[in-house]
Formats: C-alpha cells, structure tokens, sequence
C-alpha cells in the first residue's frame, strides 16, 4: 500500500484502487476520499424527487375537493406565486445583508488589533437570536413605527446576525498559524492574506454559518405577515383566520417544501465553493 | 586538514549583520534575546543552535522581522533594514518553518509560485521556475496539479523548500525545517540539501536545538544559551575540537572526537601509496610489486581503472589461473566524499582493515587503512594542546 502514500493517483482511480482490492488491510481504504461519483449522484437526486412527489401530492389533492369562493380567493396561481416570491425576496435580500454585515464584522472582530472589544461586539450580536422571532419582528416595527417589507428583513437581519458572525470568526480562527506565518514571511501582506489565505480557507465553516442563516430567514420570513410585509405567511394565517384547512395546509406544506428546497441548493453551494484541496 | 570546511579565515563578506539585537515581549520582564550581535557570512550555513527556550527561534524570526526587535540594528547586505517594510524585505528572504505551511487550498504549482506572483512574474517565467524548481527538489513535475493534502510528509518538506527558493533569494531562514519527519527521511532530506546548497551557495540561517544536525549542516555554528547569549561561534570542526566551555561541551554531548569524524570527507586525508596493477597485467609483473613494495597485496584495477579485485602472493604464484578470477573481490569501496566516520565504519566491517577511495565515476583514487586515519586524527587536535580531548575538562 505504500503506492498510496508516495505516488497518490488521482481521485477516482484510487476509488476503483480501493473498492477492487478490499482486501488491502493497510489505510482506510474503504472509508476513501469522499463519495463515489454513484453515491453522489444519489444524494443529489433524493430531495428534489421528495420534494416534487409532495408538489404533486398536494397539487392532485387540492385538484380534487371543490373549493369554496374563500378558498379559491387564497388557492389560485396568483396568488401563490405572489406569496412566493415575496418570500423569497425577503429571504434573498435579508440573507444578502447578512453576509456582507456578518462576514465584515467577523473579519473585523478577528484582526489582532480587535481583539480586546471582539467578545463584546459578538455578545451584543447574540442578544438579537436571544429574543424570540416574533418579538424582534414586532419589536422592531412597533419601535420604528413602521411596517412592510423594509422592516421585515431588518428584523430578520438581527435575527440571522449571529450564526454567520459566528462562524465566520470560528473559519478564520481555526486557520493554521503556520499557514498565515508562512505566508507573512513570504511578504504577502496582512490584505493579502486575509482574501488568499485566512477566508478561503474559512470558506467550508462560513458556508455553514451562511447554510444555517437562510433557513433561519427562509422559516422566519413566515412571521412577515404580522406586519404586513407579506409572503408565504399570508396564507398559512389567512388558513388560520377563515377555519379552512386545505388553506392552512397548502400554505404549511409549501412553506416547508420552500424551505428544504432552499436548503438543499444551499448544499449544493456549500460542495461547489468549498476551495479544492482541503 | 580538512580545507573545504574550515571557512573562518577565508570567508565572502559579510551578509548578514545584527547589532545589540534585544527582544522583550509584551508583559514580560526578562528579555527573550538580550545584546546580540553577530555577523554571518555569504554563502555559508550558519545553525543556531540551543535548548528549548533559548531564544534561537526568536533570533531568527527578527531577521525578517516576523518578529520585530524591541533594540538593535540588522543589516543585510550592508543595507539597515531594521525600518524597511517588512513584507518587501521578506520577499528577498526564503523562510521556512518546521511546520512548512504549505497553503492547503493551492495546488504546489500555485504554493511554489507565491512570491514570483507577488514580485510580478510573467506567466511563462512563473511556469518554467516551477519546473526547474521541482526537479532541483527530485518532485516529478505531474504533482504540479496536486494538493499539499496529496503528498507525505518528505514531499512537503521539499516542496517547502523549493517554495521558498522560488525567487532565488539570496538568504534563506529555516526553522527546524527537518524537525518534522521521520529520521529515514531527515537523513535523505538533509543530504540532499547538503548536495543542493553546494550549487545554490545561499546564505542560510538554520535553527536546530539538535547537534548533529547542527555539526553535519553547519558550515559555521552558534551555540547559544539562554537569552540567544552566544556560548560560542565557530565552525564545527572548531565546537568539537575546541569548545569554549564547560556550556558547549555538555551541549555537545559525549562523542565528541567521534562526531569530529563525521566531518572530514576521505577525500581530504593522505591516503596510502598502495601497488595497483591492471588486471592484463603479467604475473610476474605483479609478484615484482609485491616484493617491492612490501605490501601483501596488490590490487587489480579494470581499463576504466575501477577496483576490481585483491590478490596476494599465493595467488599469483601459479600462472595458471588468470589476474580476472584470481584472489577476491575488492569490496569495501567508499567514495572520495564519505566522512571519515563512514569510511573508518568501513574498515572495521572489511576483511583486510582497509578501504579503497574511488571518485564519483568509481575510478580508483587510493586506500585508506587504520594508520592513515590516525594520522588524520592527529591533525585534527588543536595545535596548542596535543592530549587528548578528554584529560583536558
């Protein structure tokens, strides 16, 4: 087995290397560098056809009950769409100002120079996921006498603060400090390694950080129909209001299947950005 | 005696020159290096080298100002840089660390290619560097796409160091840069830079707190004790033939006339005038030589003059058999640049107690045997003091 130590062929011929010879006691051969090209696929394919089977289920379920005038107010192509992309507008925009603050913060917070005030700044940073959604949303809108959309990602700003600032100081401190040394005393300069080596190589730990927030927003945005900001909350309360379960239930399962939607791409991001080599 | 080695009176300019160089750290009273100064010369490997905490690491971190000086001056090249900016400075100086650093997420092309890219290379030279660099390291060019992930502990060693010649430096800083493989591999690594270094002939400043690594990489060695002081700053052969004091001689360990012999090449040392004859030779021809010579044996060469084979007397006797069977194999061959140690190791494991020298290509260059190595030994000894080293503690 030494061939795999000195002369490492590439990925996938040391897969094949070591599925054709299990015997091979030496190395964890089996456990290999990731998953097979097969195994992977398969991961990939699972959620999308899980979530398109439950799309389908429901569609053909509400295809077959004769909806009432209210209900056929709120289950209509129009209106879900309308639902649906405001949903998403404020999670892509709330998730958008998320990263660039956090990330900025975090990358502030983690120079030397910061390093006295950096405990503080992230405790008041968590204060924002302390308290529960729906009194950081209302707070919020009550505290600037303002109600809507702008309000609402605000709120889901603070809310979502915390895991991207988080993991972007967790990335960018667990980074060797003999790869930043190294690098110093090569003359790159502090900016230099900051974008070529400290925050590529926090990339997986920030992604995750990045992962966690959106399903924060994603779930939470639901909340924004309190105040009037719309989205796929808009439905699931109008279900609430009327009484009228294939409302409540439609809204639900679609803002679920939004949501691990969501998710899974997220995923998928996190695999396609994570620097090669690690 | 031993020429190539002994630098001190014959050594370039100056490359390297710290002035009352002291550090003190931050909430510390002691400082970790107080009142250094120190010249080390061009081309040469100079090895601090000390215990744990002696503040040879720190020393070295100041000359590319990885770690600033709290007082003092250091000049390179003539050149104060004790205010320049640092990461210019520290592009015309290779560094390497014991835990090499490679940049995991780079391939070793774009770990190699670091400090050309910074210094504004155009692609093609970049390129070329890289190749070149790879083979001088003996790392076949296909692993120019991989990650540092992919290769063993030896292979990023080397590409650590070819990482940090890239820009041909003309100064090199290397923290115990063998410190973190296997002995096997140390050794191999070890040789090959030896090897290198005799081409490149860069000015090398190597942190060890190992003295043998100290003795076989240094061409010139100090000693330090605590608070980096200087016990002593001479070339190997100086530290263990002569040490200053009672420090270096613990330091050194027992084994020092020993180790003095892992100094000298075979090369250096007169070796015995020994007959050779050629295996067309007559018999007659090579009995003659023995008479004169009076020596018991006379060894065989080929056309290419290469050691062939001994033969005695008894051997030689009967015409019958021919020069190119008679006698017995020539067997303990050492090249010119085996250390004396190798070669006397040779000896005592050979049947006649003697070695034959051959040069690169194994062309006959001489014999070695005990009572020319102890002529040796006898030169080595200082001048001054003719006992042996250890009635004189």
């Amino acid at each position: 087995m030494r061939s795999t130590e000195e002369d490492r062929p590439s990925t996938i011929s040391e897969d094949l290397y070591s599925s054709s010879a299990p015997e091979v006691s030496s190395g964890p051969p089996v456990e290999g560098k990731g998953p097979g090209t097969a195994r992977t696929l398969a991961r990939y394919l699972v959620m999308p056809v899980i979530l398109a089977a439950v799309c389908a289920g429901l569609y053909l379920w509400v295809g077959s009950l004769n909806l009432d005038s209210i209900e056929q107010r709120s289950l209509n192509r129009e209106v879900i769409t309308e639902k649906l992309t405001r949903h998403l507008e404020i999670t892509a925009v709330a998730t958008v100002i998320v990263v660039v603050l956090a990330v900025a913060t975090g990358v502030l917070l983690t120079r030397p120079a910061m390093r006295k005030v950096a405990p503080y700044i992230a405790a008041v940073a968590s204060t924002g996921q302390g308290i529960p959604a729906i009194g950081v949303l209302v707070l919020s809108a009550i505290l600037l006498d303002q109600f809507g959309f702008k309000i609402a990602v605000a709120a889901l700003v603070i809310y979502a603060f915390l895991p991207v600032l988080r993991n972007t100081m967790v990335g960018i401190r667990q980074v060797d400090s003999a790869v930043i040394e190294s690098g110093r005393g090569m003359g790159m300069t502090k900016t230099a390694v900051l974008f070529r080596i400290e925050l590529p190589l926090a990339i997986p730990i920030m992604l995750a950080g990045i992962r966690t927030a959106l399903i924060i927003v994603v779930g939470t945005a639901t909340l924004a129909t309190f105040i009037n900001a719309g989205g796929m909350g808009d439905i699931i309360n109008t279900g609430i209001k009327t009484s009228r379960e294939p409302i409540l239930i439609t809204g639900s399962l679609l803002t679920a299947v939004l949501a691990l939607g969501v998710d899974y791409i997220a995923g998928i991001a996190e695999d396609v950005l994570k620097p090669r080599g690690l | 005696m031993d020429g190539a080695k002994d630098v001190d009176s014959t050594h370039a300019g100056t490359m390297i020159r710290l002035e009352h160089l002291s550090k003190t750290f931050p909430g510390q009273h002691e400082p970790a290096v107080d009142d250094l100064s120190l010249e080390i010369y061009e081309g040469e490997i100079v090895v601090f080298v000390g215990p744990s905490g002696c503040g040879k690491t720190t020393t070295m971190k100041m000359i590319n100002r990885i770690i600033e000086p709290s007082s003092g001056k250091i000049y390179i090249e003539g050149e104060d840089v004790t205010q320049a900016d640092p990461d210019k400075l520290r592009r015309r100086i290779g560094y390497v660390i014991q835990q090499i650093g490679l940049f995991p997420h780079m391939t070793i092309a774009d770990n190699i290619a670091t400090v050309p890219k910074m210094l504004g290379w155009d692609k093609k030279r970049i390129s070329d560097r890289i190749d070149e660099l790879l083979e001088t390291v003996h790392i076949s060019k296909t692993y120019r796409d991989r990650y540092p992930k992919q290769l063993s502990g030896g292979q990023r060693q080397r590409i650590g160091v070819a990482r940090a010649m890239a820009a041909d430096p003309p100064i090199m800083l290397m923290d115990e840069p063998f410190g973190a493989v296997d002995p096997i591999t140390r050794e191999r690594l070890q040789d090959e830079f030896l090897r290198l270094q005799q081409d490149i002939k860069k000015t090398i400043v190597f942190v060890t707190h190992d003295i043998d690594e100290a003795i076989k990489m240094g061409d010139r060695i100090a000693i330090l004790r605590d608070q980096s002081k200087i016990a002593q700053y001479d070339t190997p052969e100086r530290i263990l033939t002569d040490p200053a004091d009672e420090y270096v001689e613990d330091f050194i360990g027992s084994g020092a006339s020993l180790k003095r012999l892992s100094l000298s090449k075979v090369r250096d040392i007169e070796t015995s005038d020994w007959p050779v004859a050629g295996l067309d030779a007559g018999h007659g021809e090579v009995r003659e030589m023995m008479r004169r010579s009076g020596k018991e044996y006379v060894l065989l060469l080929d056309e290419q003059r290469k050691p062939k084979r001994w033969v005695s007397l008894s051997d030689v006797e009967h015409d019958g058999v021919p020069l190119s069977e008679a006698g017995w194999p020539a067997v303990a061959i050492v090249d010119g640049g085996s250390s004396l140690y190798d070669t006397l190791d040779t000896m005592i494991t050979s049947y006649k107690g003697s070695a034959i020298v051959v040069d690169g290509d194994g062309r006959y260059q001489g014999v070695v045997d005990f009572e020319t190595v102890l002529n040796a030994i006898e030169d080595m000894r200082p001048h001054d003091d003719r006992r042996p080293l250890r009635e004189r503690a």
